[in-house]
């Protein structure tokens, strides 16, 4: 087993996994072999549907055939699913709350070569202010069908996010996700660095950095966005007294925020949010980029150090 | 310019268009290809107070590409026309390069509108149109959209638009070349007949062959005398052209070829250059 994989890999799996138990219709516009949606297609032709390059339009769509019962899944990157059609995703699908699961893909810097105008950094933040909308930034591959299973249990719309890049596994096979629930990582009484998608790992990374350092950082992953673990938020305000937040998406309006949010309150604490701060991103490889807008643990450690005054 | 010097420039774009790819190991070479020679035609002979000195020159025609995912020609015309250094073709797509893998306005020289989001550009033209004639400036705007681009509705939003104002100043082209990233435009989602659908939507329809200069030379001066009315030329194009093994095959469409199809494809397109006695 390679020791990467893509989310977006993930949830092309998930649908054909979890096709047959249940009644799924997928959508996608022209991107079938880049969302992965490709995987379901081959299993279950005759449940999928290609929209053409009309991503509006397939919002609404989706909005339609959920009303007659099915679990819908409309797919495109992210910058499209949530940005382009995003008053149709508002109006047709959150506001009548229908069954529609929007799997954006590519979503982040980590896009890489196709530059600003295909880099979502938003997205999360669009998405979390709509009503009833969930929104969920799995971290791997396991944690990516765990999302897809619970968003199919789960009645009315969700927002997956998935990324481009290869990343390596936070968790194994035997991961059981549950949605809305915070996942503790490592414990630690010093600071705690909450993190979602991508910057998972590189949380881990970093808190064994701080370790190093004589630094003990609690490491909490947050997949579920909204509706977001208040408990475990406020119990690491609590305990550790300061809180990082990680995220590949801008400070404004994703998880930096929603943490603060709870945290001013609930328990003000300390806190650094670190992300793209309102920027564009650029074109080139994925990871020089992720580097260059300081998506690393290297970058978590330093702004924990200067947060915790070290 | 004759279509002798037309020839070599297109097929000079197009070395550009795979160097740029295969330097990033990432792009669009497909839709790239099919549109080299109408680049050509219009950055060396149709489009009006281009000056290299003066990019924003207010005065000039405008160029919108529509389908942004093929900058490499975008930027294989401006190098050739020489807006800028050749020599930043192969920095295509890096950190460290202003050539966005979508164009983009405030980073190069000579790009007139970022795009890079399908359907977004005509509409960006239109106002570009639309401005001249709030100025009664006489510049010209010209973009190109793609085939598969036409299922966004914004699109036709946008035609609506362009024949209600009378945007006379408008030209677009259609590079169309029957792909899309999924398969053919006709299995994926058809958006046929192209033709007919701009007529109705009030358009000035010009068919023309994309790879012939005879017929876009001339596609142009019928688009350039209509009053009333936004012209649009339907290219027919073949996606790849140039290199044998990328031709209506769209799994070129966003496919870097590797070194050796890239020595392949490079010693295809300098035969060329080569036979209409140009240097490389
Ligand atoms: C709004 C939007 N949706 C999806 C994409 C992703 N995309 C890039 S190119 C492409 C296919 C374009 O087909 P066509 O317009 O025929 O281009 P060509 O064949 O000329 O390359 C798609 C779906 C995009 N860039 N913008
Ligand atoms: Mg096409």
């Amino acid at each position: 087993m390679a020791d990467k994989k893509a989310t977006r890999e993930a949830y092309g799996e998930a649908l054909a996994e979890f096709g047959g138990q249940y009644d799924i219709v997928v959508l996608d516009a022209d991107l079938s072999k880049s969302t992965k949606t490709e995987t379901f297609k081959k299993k279950y032709p005759e449940r999928f549907i290609n929209v053409g390059i009309a991503e509006g339009n397939m919002m609404s769509t989706a909005a339609g055939i959920a009303t007659t019962g099915k679990v819908v899944f409309a797919s495109s990157f992210a910058m499209f699913a949530a940005g382009r059609a995003f008053e149709q995703v508002r109006n047709s699908i959150a506001y009548p709350n229908l069954n529609v699961k929007i799997g954006a893909t590519h979503a982040g810097v980590s896009v890489g070569e196709d530059g600003a105008s295909h880099q979502a950094v938003e997205d999360i933040s669009l998405m979390r202010t709509v009503p009833n909308m969930v929104v969920i930034n799995p971290a791997d591959a396991y944690e990516a069908r765990g999302a897809v299973e619970a968003a199919i249990k789960h009645e009315g719309p969700v927002y997956l996010r998935f990324g481009r890049l290869a990343v390596p596994y936070v968790y194994d096979s035997g991961y059981q996700f549950e949605l809305g629930k915070g996942v503790q990582l490592k414990d630690g009484g010093d600071v705690t660095i909450i993190a979602t998608g991508l910057m998972v790992q590189e949380a881990v990374k970093a808190a064994q950095t701080l370790a190093d350092e004589g630094i003990s950082a609690r490491v909490v992953n947050i997949h579920t966005i909204k509706p977001i673990d208040k408990d475990i938020i406020i119990k690491a305000a609590k305990e550790t007294g300061a809180i990082v937040t990680a995220e590949e998406h801008s400070i404004i309006g994703g998880l930096g925020s929603a943490v603060a949010e709870v945290l001013s309150e609930n328990y003000p604490a300390k806190m650094v949010r670190v992300g793209i701060n309102d920027v564009f991103g650029k074109s080139g490889k994925p990871q020089c980029l992720l580097e260059e807008y300081g998506l690393t643990a290297c970058n978590i450690a330093k702004q924990t150090k200067k947060l915790l005054g070290k | 310019m004759n279509n002798h010097e037309l020839k070599l420039i297109a097929a000079k774009v197009r070395r550009h268009v795979l160097d740029a790819v295969h330097s990033a190991a990432s792009g669009h070479p497909g839709g790239s290809l099919s549109i080299s020679d109408i680049l050509t035609l219009l950055y060396f002979e149709e489009m009006q107070n281009l000056d290299t000195q003066t990019p924003k020159n207010p005065d000039r025609d405008r160029f919108v590409l529509s389908k942004g995912h093929c900058s490499p020609a975008l930027y294989g015309i401006l190098a050739e026309r020489g807006f800028f250094d050749k020599s930043l073709i192969t920095g295509f797509r890096q950190t460290d390069c202003c050539l966005q893998g979508h164009p983009s306005l405030k980073d190069v020289a000579g790009v007139d509108m970022s795009t890079g989001s399908l359907g977004q550009g005509i509409s960006a033209a239109n106002g570009m149109a639309l401005s001249a004639k709030l100025d009664g400036k006489d510049y010209r705007v010209y973009t190109i959209l793609g085939d598969g681009e036409c299922e966004e509705g914004q699109v036709w939003e946008a035609a609506m638009f362009a024949a209600h104002y009378k945007l006379d100043n408008l030209c677009a082209v259609l590079d169309f070349n029957g792909l899309q990233i999924d398969g053919n435009i006709a299995d994926v989602m058809s958006p046929l007949p192209l033709d007919e659908k701009f007529k109705a939507f009030n358009w000035n329809v010009i068919l023309v062959d994309a790879h012939d200069f005879d017929s876009l030379r001339s596609g142009f001066a019928q688009a350039r005398v209509c009053k009333g009315k936004p012209s649009i030329l339907i290219a027919k194009s073949v996606k790849g052209k140039g290199v044998s093994f990328m031709e209506n095959n769209a799994g070129w469409h966003g496919n870097a070829p590797n070194d050796e199809q890239y020595a392949q494809a490079v010693s295809e397109i300098d035969a060329v250059i080569k036979e209409l006695g140009g240097e490389i």
